[in-house]
């Protein structure tokens, strides 16, 4: 009704877009905790590390997307990541203006000439474009050959896994075009400024912020419609959805190519804070890790994405630090755990056994079945007259 | 030109025999289960240990002993037993909660890998008194707990209350000891190092061929890969177990409604395909050194044997590993850049001619070829498929 009295007087409909504007309003509360109050609170380091967790969320949002809504479980978005990192770390190790020298590791391997694919890397904008584009594209690509054959299932699972280890060996062997294992490192400037500088520091940890937020209303946008629902009947029942007269491929292919221009973005925010990409981000444990943040926070529930990264990063680095010799033993309990114990996550179980045990223990009497079923008459009748 | 022919499909098929040997539990597992069991490169990883654990046990009698010599098949039937246990152990303990999730199943095996690789870099005699400790008052306390009636309503809390409490015996167990005997029962039995494992005498060198030498040790495991096949195909196809297994993997739902009790069927086929890792492992443990990771190195390459072989059927392993292991050879050594006057051609596969760059170009073969068989070279046919 209220929404077609307001459409009468052709006004904005403030009622309708309450929870939206409630939800904004808590997102730029957080944003300006994190921005104004944490660093006053954390340590450096811890802030740093806050950083980089940080551009981690925003991938876990990308896996969010595409496992938790659409069912694929990718176990390559460390290329993504990583490809989005060096298309920054290109540009960063350029030396600018263009055409005065070669970057410093090419000297190493007794490169005289600039390869051709890094010239345009020279420009900025070609950059920052090239972060969300090319990982895109790649995932668009590695999805359009997986998914137009209906391969689905464990077995995406395995051809993503195996394309990590296919990127791992590439950019390992190419010594000569990205500096092998070592990887792109020692930057000195982004944008005329000294990396190192503090403000140049806080101004990247704001912009992981801004990133963040961007992602997190654009996974909001795309799963709250017709996309969202689409994607979850996707998820739930392929063959339906497509006698539906759906072509699940097309917003498959799509899904994954936002979703690794997500982890893109991620890569890019993470290299410029850590100061390094190398081809170590490629490899199929950390990919596999970025899949259990989400698993940890909760499946299709996008703040549990970024609170699962959050969460399983800082617990990483604190338990690292203590435990260096059996952390392993941790990670490996935690996978266990979250499947075996959490499988809905620590957000599905707040939402559901959360709110029952805390009913419970305020003394409520718990319903077993459903509360309509409980106070049906008919059904009661039934129970008392009929029995077993 | 065919001494090098032929030494490109000996060397192919010594590299695919390795790989079918890893993948053909896999395959079964997989096959069975629809489960990606990502632990088990580890599996194979503990089968090389128990190589070198019953080959550090045959040196009591001595190096050149005959009886040393023959380590090599007790410690086969060793390997297969350790990892059998330990995968049986698994299906009991967690994927048998998992069924019909295959995703989470990955996860889950993954996480028992990186368990497994950190077990056998810190197990020490300490390490293992307190793991009994701990299983034995865990297991122990379930056992006593469940004889009382009203069992299923303090589930629950007990295993929660067990499970501290063991974990707090275990810790004391595991302190009393290190305080008692030290260094002795502390330091690890392996460690992160590397452990070596030596082929016994009659394995070692290479039969002359022509020019070439044939490594004793890669015709050994070519045998061993033949002997494998050879077993699972007969007890998948002449004993009444393997027809159960074929029955359950066919049909699970009507397998159970005739009386299959698929559950053990379940068990046993997981605990077959560990034990094959395991051999597996023994097997490659005479390649080379054996460490913690040695798993990792096999265990992509195997799960692409498994998608190219489709799970239909053991030829479908057989032929993809088989295919895979000379493809990645010939593409490998740039026999092909050999074989043409062409300069671009040439050079196209010079550019792919090293080990790493070879798996690139084998994986974009395998993911041409998948575009006109999605499923496989064999893959299952029928309604229940894409259930």
């Amino acid at each position: 009704m209220t929404v077609q009295a307001s459409s009468e007087r052709g006004g904005i409909d403030w009622v309708k877009y309450r929870p939206l504007l409630i939800e904004a309003a808590i997102v730029g509360a957080i944003a300006l905790f994190l921005i104004l109050v944490l660093p006053a609170l954390l340590s450096g380091f811890r802030l740093t590390l806050m950083g980089r967790f940080l551009a981690l969320a925003i991938v876990a949002l990308g896996i969010d997307l595409i496992w938790g809504f659409t069912g694929l479980l990718s176990l390559g978005h460390g290329i993504f990541f990583t490809l989005g990192g060096y298309a920054l770390a290109m540009h960063l190790k350029l030396p600018q203006p263009p055409g005065s020298g070669l970057p410093d590791f090419m000297s190493l391997y007794g490169v005289t000439e600039l390869p051709w694919f890094w010239t345009p890397f020279y420009s900025f904008s070609f950059t920052a474009v090239a972060v969300v584009v090319l990982p895109a594209l790649m995932a668009g690509l590695l999805g359009y050959v997986i998914f137009r054959n209906r391969i689905r299932g464990v077995y995406f699972s395995i051809l993503t896994q195996a394309a990590t280890i296919i990127f791992f060996n590439f950019f390992n062997g190419q010594q000569q075009l990205f500096n092998g294992t070592n990887g792109l490192t020692d930057f000195r400037t982004v944008l005329g400024q000294p990396i190192q500088n503090p403000g140049i520091q806080t101004s990247l940890y704001v912009l992981t912020i801004v990133f963040l937020i961007v992602a997190y209303a654009l996974c909001r946008w795309l799963t709250s419609g017709r996309f969202g629902r689409l994607l979850v009947a996707i998820r739930d029942d392929e063959s339906r959805t497509r006698f539906t007269g759906y072509n699940p491929t097309g917003f498959k292919v799509l899904v994954f190519a936002i979703s690794g221009a997500l982890a893109g973005v991620a890569g890019a925010m993470f290299t410029l804070q850590s100061g390094i990409v190398s081809p170590n981000t490629m490899n199929i444990a950390f990919s596999i890790e970025m899949v259990i943040w989400v698993a940890v926070g909760g499946r299709a529930t996008l703040v549990g994405a970024i609170l699962g990264a959050l969460i399983v990063n800082f617990a990483k680095s604190l338990l690292s630090e203590r435990f260096p010799d059996i952390w392993l033993f941790f990670q490996g309990g935690l996978f266990l755990g979250v499947v075996l114990l959490l499988p809905a996550g620590l957000l599905g179980w707040g939402r559901t056994q959360g709110v029952e045990l805390y009913k419970q223990l305020m003394g409520q009497r718990r319903v077993a079945t459903y509360p309509s079923l409980e106070e049906d008459p008919e059904v009661e009748h039934e129970r008392k007259n009929l029995g077993d | 030109m065919a001494a090098s022919i032929l030494d490109g499909i000996f060397n192919g098929l010594s590299i695919g025999s390795i790989l079918l040997l890893a993948a053909l539990g896999l395959a079964i597992v997989f096959g069975l289960m629809g489960v990606i069991n990502m632990a088990h490169g580890e599996l194979m990883m503990l089968g090389a240990y128990t190589t070198t654990v019953v080959q550090r046990g045959f040196r009591l009698f001595g190096d050149g002993s005959p009886l040393f010599d023959f380590y090599i098949f007790f410690a086969l039937i060793a390997a297969f037993f350790v990892a059998a246990l330990v995968g049986l152990a698994l299906e009991r303990g967690v994927i048998r909660f998992l069924y019909g999730r295959p995703l989470e199943t990955l996860l889950a095996t993954w996480g028992v890998s990186l368990i497994l690789q950190q077990f056998v870099r810190s197990v020490s005699g300490v390490v293992t008194a307190s793991l009994i400790v701990f299983c034995l008052s865990f297991f122990g306390g379930m056992w006593v707990l469940k004889k009382r009636t009203n069992f299923e309503q303090i589930r629950g809390w007990a295993i929660a209350a067990l499970l501290i409490l063991s974990g707090v015996l275990a810790r004391v167990v595991n302190r009393l000891l290190a305080g008692a005997y030290g260094l002795a029962v502390t330091q690890p039995w392996f460690g992160a190092q590397n452990q070596d494992v030596t082929a016994p005498g009659w394995l070692r060198g290479g039969i002359p061929m022509g020019a070439y030498q044939l490594p004793k040790t890669r015709i050994f495991i070519m045998a061993l890969t033949i002997l494998c096949v050879l077993g699972v195909y007969l007890f998948l196809n002449r004993t009444t177990w393997g027809m159960r297994i074929r029955s359950v993997t066919q049909n699970r739902n009507m397998s159970a409604c005739l009386g299959i009790p698929t559950q053990k069927v379940d068990a046993l086929t997981f605990a077959l395909g560990s034990g094959l890792a395991g051999i597996a492992g023994c097997g490659v443990s005479l390649l080379g050194s054996v460490g913690p990771n040695t798993g990792q190195n096999y265990i992509v390459n195997t799960f692409m044997v498994v998608v190219v072989g489709g799970v239909g059927k053991l030829i479908g392993t057989v032929v993809g590993a088989l295919g895979i292991g000379i493809a990645d050879y010939v593409v490998g050594t740039g026999m092909l850049a050999n074989l043409t006057n062409n300069e671009a051609v040439e050079g196209f596969f010079r550019f792919f001619a090293t080990t790493s760059m070879a798996k690139v170009m084998v994986f974009l073969l395998i993911v041409v070829f998948l575009q006109f068989r999605p499923a496989g070279l064999f893959p299952q046919k029928g309604r229940s498929v894409d259930a």
